[in-house]
């Protein structure tokens, strides 16, 4: 592709070349010379020449436009399989949004900057050179102006841009801190508004607005300067080629259709060298693109399928051991989880409680692989889950997260997202023993409701009904409750809870919970305290054994719901 | 050959010019361009003296080739007299050339001087307007509008209003100018050529307008692929823990495949399209050029014309298409300028809070006594969702707001704050109508401290204070004390200088709220309002809330939003909310005893599982 986008360069560059050597013989032969005929021949030859000068830079610019967005697609496409195999440790080291905006505005920056340097890069030096070649061959003793109007020229690109792009960044700061401040002021109304702070809020955005301009006056100021100095330079340039072409002229050396084809050639040169230092700007924005595509892509996933697969069975009992788990994240030192140990045993509910930074949630993501163990094992039925693939193992784990995250579609996308093969009933079923029936049923239609990006239409008890009745409709056989309850009310909590004992009597629930009325219940309640077990066993037993849970316990209930006089 | 575009501003790509989608179209351009007129009334005098070095730079600039040619037919004039060349004459006219460029550089950069003053100076006042908006609607508008919007009007609207007055305006009058003088000047030199020149025109135009209109749909296309997969990537990696547990990996990515093609497809015609634009006009150009040539030899080969005056032509040429594709592009322009700024309008002429001038002041000393007397109220005028209600609270009292989810338990916080007014009745605070107090005093009374802790971009000790501008170290040291802050805060890398924002996201929800807690200790209001929801807190910080919000509450009549039994039953007066309308009212006992809503709330709390 590129050998021939250079031959089409080549073509372009040729025909730009040579049409002003055919205006001056228009001129000298045709018009001086008085021979009409000439005029003709050369205007028909020059007409050709363009059409297919022209039919040169549509290929070029064919050829420019595929590769660009060839290149693009196939590097998104690597980009965005590349974070779907992410585990989320790696996913975290980068940011969601960050993340994001390589895989989109990264990528839009290449495109651009390709399709154009594919256009110009190859184009300009063959312009600038072959004009600079062609003006010395017609009059050497022009060469002066050509390089001085273009070192002038250069000159002022330089110093423009040197006083300019470092405003550039510092401009974009000012317009991300203005929509910040402006956000701030949004989602802080009410607390604005009752401290009445109405009047700190817009003299703080009122500086840095006046900031703003001020550094854009500045910077446009500067930048202006370009226009009127190019067209000043381009004017003095073409007088200087008429001006001295008449002492060439006059001593014989030139003729007077010459003076046209060398005013040509200086302008070519001047576009060239446009060109050239437009490539020298744009390519290090791509640049840094690049570079950060570049470390998404290098970045080697932990977590991969192994070699040597072992198969679960199609249905599971759903016994989740721990063998002595250690987890520290990479790079940090300190562990989240130590030497935890504990079987959940299908048909029973494992709750698990303590403090921020205990290790809850890790302790839960490690079970669908979304994290790897730093040392031990976890095995489901006996079989280590590093052994089997991942697609197989989460199959069998409905993961229900602390924050609901739901997708744009439909109440029924979401709910069947992990089971396409639900029927309708399944997903019913599902809904309704999530407590979601109530508010689907309000809804205009009902389950073919939409439902915005993020479930943003949706109240967080709705968004965590939904995914709730997600996970249930997938009928796993192990349960993965991160706090997915503390977004709910305390009667649909317990609502949902009786209705989850009843239709869940097989598998195997695991509830991450803050409160203790949430996990009061379980047939085993794990007490976790700075990624250690410190207590296991029923509420009663740790009520008079753990202090941690004691600890807790009483800040929730008073005495008399805690049971001890029962 | 295409004149590039100086990169003013730096925003928009350098093909900015050239490409672009169907443009959006306002939906009153007269009115809206009238509103902006007003905004530019403050720079009618420096307007006018754009307008004017616009003019002499462009006519400057029209005048030029016509001189060289000249210097050209001077030349000629030497070789064909046989009296060799008039380096004299020459000379004057390379003197007068030079002043010439130098005048209309000057202009034209001092028109550009004033004009990204005017445009930066409005883009300012639209901003220094959108904020002031702000703080005068009414939280109603808040809740039905998204936050984005305001945010995309203070930056992207407001940014291209502000490009398209620093480059537009001017470029109205330029290249108006430059058609007219070119024109004039063309047919000066030959009214022949002129004919066949202008001949060249209709086919350019027709030509070009053909590329537009088919890469504008390309464009289009491509944009609106580019948002799907925006949208799609967005999404995706922002459930990236959901994608993965339920095997979603393999459909997001079919998704992402289809979105991918449909984008690389409409990507890479729309961008060869709009690249064809310039070899096409080359092409055109040169067809006129060979059309003029012929003529020109023509008349010159008659002695009608000089050949300077054939240069002089042909440079004109070259200049009169990018006038034209300019005003052809100038509608576009003032279109999306007028469709931004429509936006901006609509939003600063939404109804404002009511005003409050004749407004009584309240006593010196507040007690905390609150009267709710017979108050309706609802979101919507004619849906009420709270409906008659009267409670007596008397000073120090624990007011328990309960409900499940949805019951609309802000709704009282809202009316209380006097965030909204009411549909009817009053509410006292100490025997005053707080409808006839000014709102900033009326919420002076409360200490708030909410769900979703506010924090802004500043340091820990400028948030505590954020309700006492002039505290002092020491007192906000005394009050994070007081909210089991200081503990946290001490462990930080730079303690009370820690600057908190929405990145760095070293503190856990649980630890905002007690900062929240500690704002409200030292503003030290005579009323609180409290919400008790923790969801996502560790029940260690839990309890610290507990005890910091028991200790804020502690003589001071409060308004608890509660989900605690505890704070529940202790309460003085409970609220039941259910459907947005206050249901019962009553202590914990009797409540119980009454059997109604409350009793089966309380007892679903304890159903054995």
């Amino acid at each position: 592709m590129l050998l021939v986008l250079v031959v089409f360069v080549s073509g372009q560059a040729y025909v730009n070349l040579t049409l002003p050597d055919y205006m001056s013989k228009i001129i000298n032969d045709g018009i001086v010379g008085k021979d009409q005929s000439s005029i003709w021949l050369n205007g028909l030859q020059m007409l050709g020449l363009t059409l297919f000068g022209g039919l040169c830079a549509m290929a070029i610019g064919f050829i420019a436009a595929r590769i660009a967005t060839g290149y693009v697609h196939k590097l998104r496409s690597a980009v965005f399989m590349q974070v779907e195999r992410f585990s989320l440790a790696e996913f975290n080291s980068f940011s969601s949004s960050s993340l994001t905006t390589r895989a989109t505005n990264d990528m839009q920056q290449i495109q651009t900057v390709m399709a154009m340097v594919l256009r110009m890069a190859f184009l300009a030096p063959f312009m600038g050179v072959g004009s600079i070649i062609k003006a010395f061959q017609l009059a050497p003793s022009m060469s002066w102006i050509i390089l001085a109007s273009v070192g002038a020229l250069v000159l002022m690109i330089v110093m423009l841009f040197f006083v300019a792009i470092p405003k550039f960044t510092i401009i974009q700061k000012l317009v991300d801190k203005l929509s910040l401040q402006t956000r701030e002021m949004l989602t802080g109304i009410r607390v604005i508004r009752a401290y009445n702070n109405d009047h700190r809020e817009q003299s703080k955005f009122d500086e840095t607005n006046q900031q703003s301009i001020n550094l854009n006056i500045f910077v446009n100021r500067v930048m202006m300067l370009m226009q009127p100095v190019m067209t000043l330079i381009m004017g003095l340039a073409s007088m200087a080629v008429v001006w001295v072409g008449a002492y060439a002229i006059s001593d014989g050396s030139l003729k007077v259709g010459n003076l046209l084809a060398l005013m040509q050639y200086v302008m070519q040169t001047i576009m060239a060298f446009l060109m050239i230092s437009f490539v020298f700007i744009m390519v290090p924005r791509a640049a840094v693109s690049g570079r950060r595509i570049n470390e998404v892509l290098s970045v080697k996933p932990t977590i991969s399928d192994p070699k040597k697969v072992k198969h679960l069975p199609k249905r599971i009992n759903g016994k989740v051991e721990f063998k002595d788990v250690n987890f520290g994240y990479s790079g940090s030192k300190q562990l989240v989880l130590s030497g935890v140990s504990f079987v959940a045993e299908p048909g029973q509910t494992t709750a698990i409680i303590g403090g921020t930074g205990s290790g809850k949630s890790t302790l839960v993501n490690l079970i669908p692989r979304l994290y790897d163990v730093t040392s031990g094992s976890i095995t489901i039925d006996g079989i280590d889950i590093r052994d089997i693939k991942q697609a197989e193992l989460r199959q069998h784990i409905g993961y229900i997260p602390q924050k609901a995250s739901l997708f744009s579609g439909t109440i029924k996308s979401n709910i069947t997202y992990g089971s396409y093969d639900a029927t309708d009933s399944d997903m019913q079923a599902a809904a309704s023993t999530a407590q979601a029936t109530e508010f689907i049923s309000g809804l205009p239609e009902q389950f073919d409701s939409s439902v915005a990006q993020a479930g943003n239409n949706l109240s967080g008890g709705q968004k965590q009904r939904l995914s709730i009745a997600r996970a249930l409709a997938k009928k796993p056989e192990v349960y993965l409750f991160d706090d997915s309850f503390s977004a709910l009310d305390f009667k649909t909590d317990a609502a949902l809870r009786q209705a989850l004992n009843q239709e869940i009597t097989k598998a195997t629930l695991i509830i991450v919970a803050q409160r203790i009325s949430t996990i009061m219940q379980a047939d085993k309640i794990i007490v976790l305290d700075d990624g250690q077990i410190v207590g296991v066993g029923t509420h009663q037993e740790l009520i008079k054994t753990s202090k941690v849970y004691r600890e807790i316990a009483e800040s929730q209930l008073s005495a008399a719901e805690l049971g001890e006089d029962k | 050959m295409e004149k590039k575009q100086p990169v003013s501003g730096g925003f928009r790509g350098p093909m900015g010019g050239m490409r672009g989608g169907t443009p959006e179209k306002p939906k009153n351009f007269k009115k809206t361009m009238k509103t902006i007129l007003v905004y530019l009334r403050p720079y009618w005098v420096r307007l006018g003296f754009v307008a004017v070095a616009a003019i002499i730079s462009t006519i400057f600039a029209i005048a030029s080739p016509r001189i060289l040619g000249n210097m050209t037919n001077e030349i000629i004039k030497g070789l064909m007299g046989h009296k060799g060349i008039d380096f004299g004459a020459i000379a004057g006219i390379g003197f007068w050339l030079i002043g010439l460029y130098i005048v209309s550089a000057l202009f034209s950069y001092l028109q550009s001087w004033l004009m990204t003053t005017i445009s930066q100076k409005i883009t300012y006042a639209f901003r220094r307007d959108i904020s002031h908006k702000i703080s005068k609607l009414p939280l109603s508008y808040f809740s039905n509008h998204e936050n984005g919007q305001v945010v995309s009007y203070v930056t992207n609207d407001v940014e291209s209003i502000s490009q398209n007055l620093n480059q537009g305006m001017t470029q109205i009058v330029t290249s108006l100018i430059t058609i007219i003088g070119i024109l004039a000047m063309m047919i000066s030199i030959s009214w022949e050529m002129t004919i066949i020149a202008l001949l060249v025109l209709p086919v350019s135009m027709t030509l070009i307008g053909f590329v537009v209109k088919r890469s504008q749909r390309y464009y289009d296309a491509q944009q609106a692929a580019l948002g799907e997969m925006d949208g799609h990537i967005e999404e995706m990696f922002s459930n990236h823990a959901i994608v993965k547990t339920y095997n979603g990996e393999s459909r997001s990515i079919e998704r992402f495949n289809d979105i991918s093609h449909k984008l690389r497809s409409s990507g890479w015609k729309s961008q060869f399209l709009s690249g064809l634009m310039m070899p096409m006009m080359q092409f055109i150009s040169n067809i006129g050029y060979v059309a003029v040539a012929v003529v020109g030899g023509w008349l010159a080969v008659n002695g009608r014309l000089g050949i300077g005056d054939i240069q002089a032509f042909i440079q004109y040429m070259n200049q009169f298409t990018q006038p034209i594709s300019q005003t052809a592009n100038i509608a576009n322009v003032l279109q999306s300028t007028a469709a931004a700024a429509e936006r901006i309008f609509a939003f600063l002429a939404e109804d404002e809070e009511r005003s409050e001038h004749d407004s009584q002041p309240l006593p010196k000393q507040i007690k905390g006594e609150v009267v709710l007397d017979n108050v309706s109220f609802g979101y919507e005028p004619d849906k009420l969702i709270i409906k008659n209600f009267s409670a007596h609270i008397k000073p120090k009292q624990n007011i328990a707001i309960v409900g499940p989810t949805g019951a609309g338990k802000t709704t009282l916080v809202n009316l209380l704050m006097r965030f909204y007014d009411l549909d009817q009745g009053s509410i006292l605070i100490d025997g005053v109508n707080i409808a006839s107090v000014k709102r900033n005093e009326v919420r002076q009374l409360f200490g708030m401290v909410l769900q979703d802790t506010w924090l802004f971009e500043g340091t820990i000790a400028d948030n505590i204070a954020y309700g006492r501008r002039h505290a002092t170290r020491h007192e906000i040291v005394k009050a994070a004390k007081a909210a089991h802050a200081d503990h946290f805060i001490n462990t930080l890398p730079n303690g009370y200088d820690t600057v908190i924002s929405e990145t760095a996201d070293g503190i856990s929800a649980g630890e905002k709220q007690l900062l929240t807690i500690a704002r409200a200790i030292l503003a030290d209001a005579p009323m609180l309002i409290l919400d008790e929801a923790t969801s996502s807190v560790d029940t260690r910080t839990e309890a610290l809330i507990q005890s910091a919000m028991d200790k804020l509450s502690h003589g001071r009549t409060s308004f608890v939003i509660a989900h605690r039994l505890s704070t529940i039953r202790s309460a003085d007066l409970i609220l039941v909310m259910r459907d947005g309308n206050i249901v019962e009212q009553g202590t914990h006992d009797e409540l119980l005893a009454s059997h109604g809503y409350y009793a089966e709330l309380y007892a679903s709390q304890f159903t054995q599982v």
